[in-house]
């Protein structure tokens, strides 16, 4: 029974600190609404109660947070690196062998699994793929692009886990993808390239990232030598760099795909036409 | 009466589906791969089901009031023509839906909670709560001002990769000053900071104003926003990081 009313006077506590988190945003929209505009808001009071919703929203979200999301993915950051489930036997534990990096490898297969899933599953990706779809007049396909924006979030998490384990430093890898990117734009699709950049910031979801997060942390803490506040974040990051590179990389390959059909199509009905000539000639 | 419920279900499916991916990736690792025990497994189910509900009133209350009015208010902002108005607007717009960002609450929350482990701060509720405060508020100062050069550059017809490409060579420079401890929450700042408030109402204002500029493709320059806005939080968070030496 007191369990009950400690929950839900954390609940109360929760809601009142949420407020300040969605005050900014109201105080702008109505500032704005009453002394530039000078207009009245229609519908006032479905406003105000949409306004009520997203506090509530976020405050049991951010309860569920702290129960649910963090401890998702420490436990499993945790079980992962579990010495026992990757040794499988306690007599090399006690002979104190160190573990290489690629004993690990469940976390990575887990951190792909997690990326590709929760990308392709993304509603406002699907939104970025309709609308790259159109503009590049359908060589973009929309599957194509939902593919290569999950796999860039998959590789890029792995990628991230392994770096935690190796403890390499992160910015390395942040350098070198920015100094792939660089390159890529230059010989992209012009009309690709906003998309692409954009289409790293769209992907990692509100679910996602604290999983993530949680995740990259509890790595840190359990792979022997690292720290949690160096080595531990960072995975977020990757997730968002390395869909800008495959998208880039796709919008190319589609490019020069096209190309090469084109060119080829346009060689077959010339070569049509020049036989025909010959044939009339004849 | 029956239009709300029907979109009050449609979001809670929405939800679900948001979370789904990520639970059936689990369940297989927990049933095949793991095969350990779940401790607080209850704790788990409830918090769960705290996060599904908590996202569905969140978006639900979003569509409800502060979409349309924000995306009303972007539009008309981005048509009116008073250049001076539009910059501030889109600063606020970019600040305010920034600090509201669930994905960046959280974030802010364990980057205090493990600097306070590391010893960067003091481990005391005050100096964790000013040291997550301090971090939401700086991300969201960047994004603000990401909204602003994002905005001057449609109207000027600026290309958005040399922007980009410039950012990157701060991001460069700042890192080899910037302190350890600080580099890998000021990266993660950046893809933390796009999400489900800040993406439709910066997206509303660049299309709306690319669109009612001549010339101006709104494919090609209303996208672009999101990008700054994930540059350069990463920036200013690294500077946050060297102001605590």
């Amino acid at each position: 029974m007191n369990g009950a009313i400690d929950e839900v006077l954390q609940f109360a506590v929760t809601f009142l600190h949420t407020i300040q988190d969605v005050i900014p945003i109201a105080v702008i929209i109505f500032g704005f609404q009453f002394f530039i505009i000078r207009k009245p808001i229609p519908n006032l009071k479905r406003v105000l109660t949409g306004f009520f919703y997203v506090v509530l929203g976020l405050a049991l979200f951010l309860q569920g947070l702290e129960d649910a999301l963090f401890p998702i993915g420490k436990m499993m950051a945790h079980q992962l690196t579990d010495l026992e489930f990757i040794k499988h036997s306690t007599e090399a534990l006690e002979q104190g062998i160190t573990i290489h990096w690629s004993q690990y490898y469940w976390v990575y297969i887990f951190a792909f699994t997690i990326g590709f899933s929760t990308t392709i599953a993304e509603p406002s990706l699907l939104a970025v793929a309709i609308k790259a779809n159109e503009v590049s007049g359908g060589s973009i396909g929309i599957w194509g692009l939902r593919i290569a924006v999950a796999l860039g979030v998959a590789i890029g998490i792995s990628l991230g886990c392994w770096r935690i384990v190796t403890g390499l430093p992160l910015h390395y890898f942040i350098i070198s993808g920015y100094i792939i990117v660089v390159i890529q734009t230059i010989y992209s699709p012009k009309l690709i390239i906003p998309l692409a950049y954009d289409s790293g910031g769209v992907t990692t979801s509100t679910v996602t990232v604290p999983i993530v997060t949680a995740l990259g942390i509890g790595l840190a803490s359990k792979v022997p030598g690292r720290s949690e506040l160096i080595d531990g974040f960072g995975l977020i990051a990757f997730a968002s760099l390395f869909p800008i590179i495959s998208v880039l990389a796709y919008a190319q390959l589609s490019q020069w795909y096209g190309n090469r059909n084109n060119s080829k199509t346009l060689q077959a009905s010339q070569n049509r036409t020049d036989r025909k000539l010959t044939e009339n000639k004849g | 009466m029956r239009r709300p419920l029907v979109g009050f279900l449609r979001t809670t499916a929405n939800s679900v589906r948001d979370l789904a991916p990520i639970a059936i990736v689990i369940i297989f690792f927990q049933l095949f791969v793991l095969q350990q025990p779940i401790p607080n497994i209850g704790e788990i189910m409830v918090g769960s089901i705290f996060v599904v509900i908590g996202l569905t009133f969140f978006i639900y209350g979003l569509e409800m009031g502060l979409f349309p009015i924000g995306e009303s208010m972007a539009f008309a902002f981005a048509r009116k023509g008073n250049v001076m108005w539009l910059l501030i607007f889109a600063f606020a717009l970019g600040f305010g839906t920034t600090v509201a960002e669930p994905a960046l609450i959280a974030v802010s929350r364990k980057a205090a909670h493990i600097a306070a482990e590391g010893g960067v701060i003091e481990a005391t509720d005050t100096a964790i709560k000013q040291y997550a405060l301090g971090l939401k508020f700086t991300v969201a100062f960047a994004v603000g001002l990401a909204a602003v050069i994002g905005v001057f550059r449609i109207i000027k017809g600026w290309p958005v990769q040399w922007i980009i490409i410039g950012g990157y060579i701060l991001v460069v420079l700042m890192t080899t000053i910037a302190p350890e401890e600080i580099i890998g929450i000021a990266y993660d700042s950046g893809g933390v900071t796009t999400s489900t408030i800040t993406v439709p109402l910066m997206t509303a204002l660049g299309i709306g104003l690319a669109s009612s500029i001549k010339g101006r493709n709104p494919m090609l320059d209303g996208f672009g926003l999101i990008a700054l806005a994930s540059l350069t939080p990463i920036i200013f968070v690294m500077a946050y990081g060297m102001s605590y030496l």
